[in-house]
């Protein structure tokens, strides 16, 4: 029998290693996988690498994270929203490593990792600093910048609904990175609000099919990130 | 000389927008354009946090901390709406199938190059977001943005002097005392303030301007 559920955070959380790679959901505070970056927290991991779009917000989750010096680099679009004041601290203090990828190119790189590609040719950011020191090539008449996959050893994600399988639905726009990183990474493990019997989710309506999935945690009344 | 308000600079790019649309609205300035798209044309939003049909935000109390929108604001559902995975609302931006990205606008040069993610401060960490996507993907690209910065030096100049977002992509310009083209005979005036001649324009553009044989005064 096929059941990807285990019965604690910290059974979610168990075996990420030091200097892993995490993938990390969420835009804005929709969609942040908060109980499980907490188990993150506790589970005790270090010299972390984190994909995310944003760097944290206030002090709590993934600004916790980076504020006990346990993420040595993050992979991001956006670090410097409002209110991000510990990667900014970090920033300045030279104590964080930032790779700043543009947020479609950032997306991109995972679901090329995800479809087992060995990278892809981007029009976004030819002809700009970001593109420095990459390959370019002329192709239909434009510059186009290649890309790299991106891929996690881990990644934390958010859902809706799940069964035991690992189907998933999302929430409006928490959906956001989570079925892409759910792809790219080698343990995709899930907190979800609602955990259902097999056939429960229309076949019509999963939006990450099983296969992508490996623990399934069941938190059905998540913290809103951010506070 | 009556200088455009930044709701006026928004109402008169809304004007241009074409019924059935498929739009990117950048923050800021760019935003206010949905209040005043004319009634009868059905402009669909995009959002690229996942969202086509996004609609107005929600009356106080009803906000939904699910539904966001690209600058992490509340947003609502407009009938008709999708939702779907950021990788896919990218493919819609960077392939070509937004017809118009709004965006505001720090410099832009005189062969449509692009600059507003980063003035290069090294005192703040860099953050590009979804920028150089749209720049980089959109059809059409608009700049809404004041004429001059707020020292009164020009943003529309021979070669932008802060890190650019895209080279080449802007085709028109909407400030508050001008509409301007960009083309591949440099730059054209297509609409001024009323009150206001091509040479204190000029006076104000770091930048060869044009005027169009049938310019028009700029009113809303």
């Amino acid at each position: 029998m096929l059941d990807k559920r285990v019965s604690s955070l910290a059974d979610a959380v168990a075996g990420i290693h030091d200097g892993a790679t995490i993938l990390i959901g969420g835009f804005g505070n929709a969609g942040v996988p908060v109980e499980l970056i907490h188990a993150l927290i506790d589970h005790g991991a270090r010299n972390l690498t984190v994909v995310a779009n944003n760097a944290g917000v206030g002090r709590s989750d993934l600004a916790r994270l980076m504020a006990m010096g346990r993420v040595r680099k993050i992979v991001c679009s956006y670090p410097r929203s409002k209110g991000s004041v510990v990667f900014e601290e970090l920033y300045a203090a030279r104590r964080i490593e930032l790779e700043l990828v543009p947020q479609g190119t950032l997306s991109e790189r995972m679901r090329a990792a995800a479809a087992g590609l060995g990278g892809f040719y981007t029009p976004t950011a030819a002809g700009t600093k970001l593109a420095e020191g990459k390959e370019i090539r002329h192709l239909n008449g434009r510059d186009y910048v290649f890309e790299a996959p991106l891929k996690g050893d881990v990644a934390l994600i958010m859902a809706e609904r799940a069964d035991r399988w690992g189907n998933l639905t999302y929430r409006l726009t928490a959906r956001n990175f989570a079925p892409t990183m759910a792809a790219a990474a080698d343990t995709t493990i899930v907190q979800a609000r609602e955990i259902v019997e097999l056939g429960a989710i229309d076949p019509e309506a999963v939006v990450t099919p099983g296969i992508f999935v490996d623990r399934l945690i069941h938190v059905p009344n998540p913290a809103p990130a951010g506070v | 000389m009556a200088p455009l308000s930044r709701d006026q600079i928004a109402a008169r790019a809304a004007r241009d927008i074409p019924d059935g649309a498929y739009v990117n609205l950048g923050i800021g300035l760019p935003t206010l354009v949905a209040n005043y798209v004319p009634p009868g044309r059905e402009v669909i939003y995009h959002s690229e946090n996942g969202i086509l049909g996004m609609g107005p935000a929600p009356p106080p109390g009803r906000e939904n901390p699910d539904l966001i929108n690209a600058s992490k604001q509340h947003v609502t559902l407009a009938p008709g709406a999708a939702i779907f995975h950021h990788t896919d609302a990218f493919v819609m931006m960077r392939g070509g199938h937004i017809e118009y990205a709004l965006l505001g606008g720090m410099q832009v040069s005189m062969t449509g190059d692009l600059a507003n993610w980063s003035t290069d401060d090294e005192t703040f960490p860099p953050a590009v977001g979804g920028a150089m996507d749209l720049a980089a993907g959109a059809k059409n690209i608009w700049v809404l943005m004041e004429h001059t910065a707020r020292d009164g030096a020009p943003k529309i100049l021979e070669r932008c002097t802060y890190p650019l977002t895209a080279p080449a992509v802007v085709s028109r310009i909407y400030t508050n005392l001008a509409v301007i083209d960009v083309t591949a005979e440099g730059l054209v005036v297509r609409e001024m303030a009323p009150g206001l001649d091509l040479a204190a324009l000029q006076g104000k553009t770091g930048a060869p301007l044009r005027l169009a044989n049938d310019w028009r005064p700029l009113t809303v």
